[in-house]
């Protein structure tokens, strides 16, 4: 029996066991879709080896049984217990054709027909209740185990092996002498049924263990044992408590000198540290092992579908934990078994194309930072985004919209969503949509990540990247403040020892600080500000510089420095999961006991980094005048774009005219500044950072804003998307540079910009010399406008444009604070008021305004979202003069100048 | 147990009398060293070693909204439960005897309960002299409902 097949055997076995359990769970709880898929998974895995290993009838029997759950996936059947024992039946006979294969190296003779047929009919709806395919598994059950290994029946004169084994069993002598006999025993009388014997007697142990078929007992064991990981898991959790106890005694020896303990402690010591070690050595595997069946598979699929594939593998010595290592295996198995089916196209395609007719998938491990990395590289026809494209849409996963600002890459990662799968047949090979969604679970459940990079007609390129062990992480133990912490050494690049007059000082921009290293500058993060050990407030640049430490580390591409007080020591800890409770603090990845029994927190550099920002923003909102609340929430459609910098850039959709793709031989360049002609206009182009450059060649994606004849473009690199979220600004202190601040959109940080500054850039000219057109410049001086908004976001954003507008801006968030404004004896020209606002309400602002004091005759507007006709009305019943939806940029301007002439008027 | 009555571990949180289902109590230690967890909710007090094994400890007084305690006021004793394979260790004041209640003294929360009070309780009993609050262990722990408090 090859390697092969008894890694299958071991393997179906175990995923029998577990499909049996999974199957009573299921008939308990029929929708529970978790444990529906897990069983699918299963059969569907069991059913795909065997198609490459030429097991038909196991194949045809585990196809049926995949097909009925298919049904009670997609919910066309309902999970009733008949149904669930018809499954159990077809697994009673997979098992048993197992059992004999695991006898004899060959599928045993038997008819399925019966079963197979009845589950046909149960994945066809219309079960018929009589269980007829019961006998067909117990009659194979009851076939004497000879026959199932012989293949046929016997015949007269040949022995059941079930007797021999009685008449030896009761006989004396040496077992092994028993145990080797009978074999050849039986295979003498036929030459041609001798294919099954001859090896068992040429294999002493398989025919020792066949003695013990009747109770399916593994064959496999032989030099090796299998253990359960469950089992080395323990053992391993229990050498790591055996070594964190093993630390507190040295700690304690190491206080009283010349004890008499400090002898057999050293010793106890050595014994532990080669218990680890030997204990981790269990673990680890050449990751070969995961690929041992893959040469097979890709030659048995080369035949089958007619192509021609040449499999490469490099690295298999790499050594991973064996945990890691079982859990990789499946999507390993797929994802090349996909690269073979869907990426290598046929032979006289690839001529075609201009390509060798043999195609290669080259498979690649080798470590990297403390992570292994296996790559799956096809030279196929690539992804077919086209494809992928329509079938998002056919099942509805994002809108067509969304669709249009997507990536190509962000496209192709589609494959990894449930459910879609990109084969037009459904294929005993693949097309059922179970594959890459699985591959992508099973990753990312061992901390792992997959990325994917393909190009049309050239090929694919997959990498996983995984830890080399889940069970041991060896970590820095840094002091902040008081407590302390981890931080895994994975993430950690250096540490730099800061100290004032030294070779490395923090300096800082504003407040926000950072570290020169060799030519570079490092954006820092203060570890007690993050965790909130110390106010605020405190004056970060005066204490900075007393000795401290930068640990820098990387999260991705995005390397940055974390400062902390005191570095202690590494230490080799073992992660324990958070408590659920605190499962939502993104800063810890764990928590560990350490060599002294005492608990610490194990930070999350990348948790750290995403926190980061809103860190030094909420920091920044200080610098404000306004305070408190910095975030409010809106429903917003925000559309996200990408400009420069690779973290994404967002503005209000609302406040785009138009995107356009512009020809950049169009732009021409006016006072040193690009501009397009425009619909009869001319359109500045601005870039989000002046610094940035405009494309030299090919299409200039731009935004198009328009403020009334004023229009201008902003040039971006790449439109991602559009998302309604709602929005809760951090404000920053970065206005000048065209930033508003930072909000999560679609779970990324992203930077809201602020169109207002880019139209005032684009138009201080235009607006000197436009003089006697703009209304603005024509005022000798700029009206006062009140802004009574109780949203940040949107005081943020008016109050430039009004500014660019002409207007001179006062902002207060609610109407209170404007009636005091009135009391003091401020005076404006013009007020606008939001409606909806905490406190006084629009409405009632307004009517307390019109009753009395010094703004009765001001005009004023409301802004709101509320643009009912009805609201309008009532609007005006208030003491408002006009009305204007808020996010209507264009009318609010228009309405202000109508209103302020429609003042002047009456004034005059 | 007899028929008709359950076993409660009673607690005192700011004089206030409380009974804990004696089955979910794993145990009762001394106030031990804490590790704080920064950023947390407030009312988790921190993580401790409890043999081997890493507890969440809850300060009750601030899960249920009560007065903290004073400067030098010293929590002494913590409980410890299980709640969905995990352990808490629930900070309280102090520990008193095992009661076993029986049924017919029990009553419905009264209607008029603070609200934050009626999430966490499962009922009254009347004892002589005072009020015992059945504290259902499985809402305080109710990470979202904790989250929303």
């Amino acid at each position: 029996m090859d390697d092969l097949l008894t890694e299958f055997l071991t393997e179906t076995n175990e995923s029998l066991d577990t499909v049996d359990n999974e199957l009573v769970r299921l008939e308990q709880n029929p929708n529970d879709k978790a444990v529906l898929d897990n069983i699918f998974r299963l059969v569907h895995t069991i059913k795909g080896t065997c198609g490459f290993l030429g097991l038909p009838r196991l194949e045809s029997v585990a196809h049926a049984a995949e097909n009925v759950l298919g049904n009670f996936r997609d919910g066309k059947l309902t999970v009733n217990s008949e149904l669930v024992s018809l499954i159990l039946q077809a697994l009673d006979a997979i098992k048993v054709i197992l059992r004999g294969l695991e006898e004899s190296g060959a599928e045993p003779e038997g008819d399925d027909d019966m079963l197979i047929a009845m589950l046909d009919e149960a994945a066809a709806g219309k079960l018929s209740p009589a269980p007829a395919a019961e006998p067909v598994v117990d009659a194979d059950v009851a076939r004497s185990e000879t026959e199932k290994m012989l293949g046929r029946a016997l015949k007269p004169g040949e022995v059941s092996l079930e007797e021999l084994e009685a008449a030896f069993a009761s006989a004396p002598g040496p077992e092994e002498m028993a145990e080797e006999e009978p074999a050849p025993a039986v295979a003498a009388p036929t030459a041609t049924a001798a294919k099954a014997p001859a090896k068992a007697g040429a294999a002493p142990a398989a025919a020792a263990a066949s003695g013990a078929a009747d109770h399916g007992d593994s064959k496999a064991a032989n030099q090796s044992i299998r253990v359960s990981v469950d089992l080395l898991e323990d053992l391993m959790n229990l050498v790591s408590e055996l070594v964190l106890t093993r630390n507190q005694l040295l700690q304690t020896a190491r206080r009283h000198e010349n004890s008499e303990f400090t002898v057999p402690l050293q010793r106890l010591s050595q014994c532990t540290t080669e218990l680890q070690e030997g204990v981790m050595k269990t673990r680890m595997q050449p990751v070969g092992n995961a690929w041992q069946k893959l040469p097979r598979i890709v030659r048995d699929l080369s035949h089958e579908l007619g192509k021609k594939i040449e499999l490469d593998m490099h690295g298999a010595e790499t050594e991973l934990d064996r945990q890691v290592l079982e859990l990789i295996k499946d999507p390993l198995t797929h994802m090349v078994r996909n690269s073979a089916d869907h990426g290598i196209e046929m032979p006289a395609d690839r001529a075609a194309a201009g390509k060798p007719e043999t195609g290669h998938i080259r498979l690649n491990a080798f470590h990297e930072g403390g992570h292994i990395i296996i790559e799956i590289i096809d030279d196929g026809r690539g992804i077919n985004t086209d494809r992928i494209r329509q079938k998002v849409l056919e099942n509805g996963l994002v809108s067509e919209a969304e669709l249009e600002g997507m990536s190509e890459n962000q496209i192709q990662k589609f494959i990894f969503h449930p459910g879609l799968s990109t084969a037009e047949k459904v294929t005993s090979v693949s097309g059922r949509g179970v594959g890459m969604d699985v591959v992508r679970s099973n990753i990312e459940k061992i901390g792992g990540t997959i990325e994917l990079e393909s190009r049309m007609g050239q090929g694919s390129r997959f990498a996983i990247k995984i830890p080399l062990t889940l069970a041991i992480v060896s970590s820095l133990i840094v002091g902040s403040g008081p407590e302390r912490f981890a931080i895994p050494q994975i993430s950690v690049l250096e540490l730099v020892r800061v100290m004032s007059g030294g070779e490395h000082v923090i300096e800082h921009i504003s407040n926000t600080p950072v570290l020169r290293l060799r030519n570079r500058l490092l954006p820092l993060v203060r570890l007690d500000k993050v965790l909130g050990l110390t106010p605020a407030s405190s004056d970060d640049a005066a204490n900075d510089n007393d000795q401290c430490f930068v640990v820098v580390a990387q999260v991705g591409a995005f390397t940055f420095g974390i400062v902390v007080d005191e570095v202690f020591d590494t230490e080799e800890i073992v992660v324990k999961p958070m408590a659920p409770i605190l499962k939502d603090l993104s800063v810890y990845s764990g928590t560990t006991i350490l060599g002294d029994g005492s608990v610490i927190m194990i930070l999350d550099p990348n948790g750290i980094a995403k926190a980061t920002a809103a860190v030094q923003d909420s920091e920044a909102s200080d610098t404000l005048e306004m305070k408190g609340r910095a975030a409010d929430s809106e429903q917003e459609s925000m559309l996200v774009f990408r400009a420069g910098s690779d973290n994404p850039k967002a503005v209000p959709l609302s406040l785009i005219a138009r995107l356009e793709e512009i020809d950049v031989a169009t732009i021409e360049h006016s006072h040193g500044r690009p501009m397009v002609q425009y619909r009869g206009n001319l359109m500045p182009l601005m870039t989000v950072d002046p610094y940035l450059q405009l494309k030299t060649e090919g299409h200039q994606s731009v935004l198009v804003f328009a403020d009334g004849d004023h229009v201008m473009g902003l040039a971006v690199d790449e439109i991602l998307d559009i998302v309604e979220t709602e929005l809760k600004v951090e404000l920053t202190a970065d206005m000048q540079n065209g930033r508003l601040g930072t909000a999560v959109v679609a779970g990324k940080i992203t930077e809201i910009m602020d169109v207002g500054h880019y139209l005032k850039l684009a138009f201080k000219d235009h607006i000197k010399t436009k003089s006697n057109e703009g209304h603005a410049a024509s005022r000798r001086q700029p009206p006062r406008v009140l802004l009574v908004d109780d949203s940040s976001f949107f005081r943020n954003m008016l109050k430039p444009l009004l500014r660019a507008g002409g207007y001179e801006v006062t902002c207060v968030s609610s109407a209170e604070d404007a009636l005091a404004l009135r009391d003091k004896g401020t005076a404006f020209d013009l007020i606008i008021s939001d409606i909806e606002m905490p406190g006084l309400s629009g409405f009632e602002f307004a009517e307390e305004v019109r009753q009395n004091g010094r703004w009765a005759q001001v005009p004023m507007v409301a802004l709101s979202s509320l643009a009912s006709p009805a609201d309008f009305d009532r609007g005006r019943e208030a003491g408002f003069n006009d009305y204007v939806a808020k996010y209507d940029r264009d009318s609010l301007l228009n309405v202000l100048e109508e209103q302020l002439d429609f003042a002047r008027g009456v004034a005059a | 147990m007899k028929e008709g009555s359950k076993d409660f571990v009673t607690i005192r949180l700011a004089g206030q009398l409380l009974g804990i289902p004696v089955l979910l109590v794993q145990d009762v230690i001394r106030l031990q060293n804490m590790t704080r967890v920064p950023l947390s909710p407030p009312w988790v007090a921190g993580v401790l070693n409890l043999r081997g094994r890493i507890v969440t400890a809850i300060d009750l007084r601030e899960r249920l909204g009560m007065v903290r305690r004073r400067e030098g006021e010293k929590a002494a004793m913590s409980v410890v439960v299980d709640f969905k394979g995990e352990s808490y260790s629930l900070i309280i004041d102090s520990v008193g005897e095992v009661l076993s209640l029986p049924d017919s003294l029990y009553e419905k929360n009264p209607v008029t309960l603070d609200q934050r009070w009626r999430e966490v309780s499962d009922g009254i009993y009347r004892l002589d002299d005072e009020l015992l609050v059945v504290l259902d262990v499985r809402r305080v722990l109710d990470l979202d409902r904790a989250a929303a408090a």
